[in-house]
């Protein structure tokens, strides 16, 4: 299979110098590659840096040593050295991050918080918001809310929200982290079905999943995480 | 569904529209700012932050020819390709430059409106300085640009002294705007409005930059509206930057302690 996603060598700790330099190790020498039409699941404890890796996967987090490389466009591409411009050209057409949270935009509805990702990539409007509605009804969120920015939405409907825009790009390379961490057990399945469709389409996926069944649904394998020792 | 052949593109190859080398302005023996280089390409927003005394201000107003640097290179590309130093260029085609190329959003509207005249020829002056001089387009141009900053077109011919400060900042973004600039320099766009207006103002600010592809240097204090403006983020403190990155990595994994202190002293909502 196509190695879509390869981290070598990783390393970070985290110096807090508000607080008198106090150092946080976090993990070093991860060594992880994913294939087109994976899913593998971090798995560890609370504290192992499962959350870390993966945002240092989206570049979120710089490591301390090692590389992410991503490919991109036919080639690989390291997220660790990379310049600005390339990780965000890397974050637009390649690599897809759903985080636990919507971060909200002021006033912009949810139709187009879900389309701005296609529209970015080119699509016309049209077409984009087409697509926006058919995913927000897919995880059943009603379509009176759609018109509506998602500020004052439950948690719940805010991560179907996020989740919708994240997928909807069907980017090649998915990173999520939990999900499905406020929803009921019909939208997980949702998220479960759109994983495997996203596996099927042969995207590589690297996520967190608290809840075992989900889990197990999704997993092709684990990557096990133990909280580092304290240098 | 994704563009391969776009994202093939290594974007790292085009020449970027504005290359700052070195930068330097002294106060007599005050340090404003030293030693700033960074490059900005189109459709690029870089965030400038940092406390009151930081510099960013200074080196906004260096860049944006308010004042002169004492140090340095401005370097800035030409619609023809040709790459000048805006600092040694003669004053005519400075001028020239800020009539149009190059737009700059003031922290208070008073300072980039005249605010005796109406609201619609504020916006066609712009033109006319370009060289626009029929009537009718330059009204309808105006007009347009009072909806998409979403003013009522029937305010078109009312003074801005009348207008609240809300409006009068999205009528100075519309003049600002209206020439299609390439490179647009605001300085606290949303300082002194309401929150409830500055929301309004930055959604709008963001869509328009989006549409209008320009590259943007934003200078803010305010830590939320650079994570919601800018691509890119540059971290002043005395006059030298600090910190420079990725706007959600520099916000998120900020490694220079006074970045670490800025973002920690951000109080939660």
């Amino acid at each position: 299979m196509t190695l879509m996603l390869s981290v070598q060598g990783v390393a970070k700790t985290f110096t807090l110098h508000t607080q008198g330099g106090v150092k946080i190790p976090v993990f070093r020498d991860l060594d992880l590659d994913v294939s087109a039409g994976e899913c593998v699941v971090l798995h560890g404890p609370s504290g192992a840096g499962k959350s870390t890796l993966l945002r240092a996967m989206y570049a979120n987090v710089l490591p301390d040593a090692g590389e992410i490389r991503v490919r991109h466009g036919g080639r690989m591409v390291d997220l660790a050295s990379a310049s600005s411009r390339t990780v965000l050209q890397v974050r637009r057409h390649t690599l897809g991050y759903v985080s636990q949270f919507l971060s909200v935009i002021p006033r912009v509805p949810t139709l187009n918080v879900v389309a701005e990702p296609l529209i970015r990539d080119g699509l016309d409007i049209d077409t984009a918001h087409e697509r926006a509605a058919a995913m927000l009804s897919r995880l059943n969120v009603p379509e009176r809310l759609w018109s509506l920015a998602p500020a004052t939405f439950s948690g719940g409907e805010q991560q179907r929200v996020n989740i919708a825009r994240g997928l909807i790009a069907e980017m090649p390379v998915l990173l999520l982290d939990e999900p499905t961490a406020s929803l009921d057990a019909a939208n997980r399945d949702v998220v479960v079905e759109l994983v495997a469709e996203a596996k099927q389409r042969g995207a590589a996926i690297v996520g967190i999943f608290h809840d075992a069944a989900t889990r197990d649904a999704v997993a092709d394998r684990l990557y096990p995480l133990t909280p580092a020792k304290a240098a | 569904m994704n563009l391969v052949s776009t994202a093939a593109r290594d974007l790292d190859d085009d020449p970027p529209l504005l290359s700052v080398r070195n930068l330097a302005k002294h106060y007599g023996n005050a340090l404003g700012c030293r030693a700033v280089s960074f490059d900005l390409w189109p459709g690029e927003v870089l965030g400038i932050v940092g406390e009151s005394g930081s510099g960013k201000t200074t080196l906004l107003n260096c860049l944006s020819g308010q004042i002169d640097a004492d140090g340095g290179e401005i370097l800035y590309r030409h619609r023809d390709g040709e790459v000048a130093d805006f600092r040694t260029l003669p004053e005519p085609q400075r001028r020239a430059l800020l009539r149009g190329e190059w737009g700059l959003v003031h922290q208070n509207p008073r300072d980039g409106l005249r605010l005796r005249v109406s609201a619609g020829a504020n916006i066609g002056e712009r033109l006319m300085a370009e060289g626009a001089r029929h009537y009718g387009e330059i009204r309808g141009a105006a007009m347009n640009w009072l909806s998409r900053v979403e003013i009522a077109t029937d305010r078109t011919d009312d003074l801005p002294i009348r207008f609240s400060g809300g409006m009068q900042q999205r009528l100075q973004i519309a003049r600002t705007l209206v020439t299609g600039p390439r490179l647009v320099f605001m300085d606290e766009p949303t300082g002194g409005l309401d929150v409830s207006v500055q929301a309004r103002l930055l959604d709008l600010i963001r869509g328009l930059v989006d549409e209008l592809g320009a590259a943007c240097v934003i200078v803010t204090h305010d830590l939320a509206v650079a994570r919601l403006l800018a691509h890119r983020l540059m971290v002043m403190k005395g006059g030298e930057v600090v910190e420079a990155g990725l706007t959600d990595q520099v916000l998120d994994d900020p490694h220079h302690p006074y970045t670490q202190l800025l973002v920690s002293s951000v109080l939660q909502v």
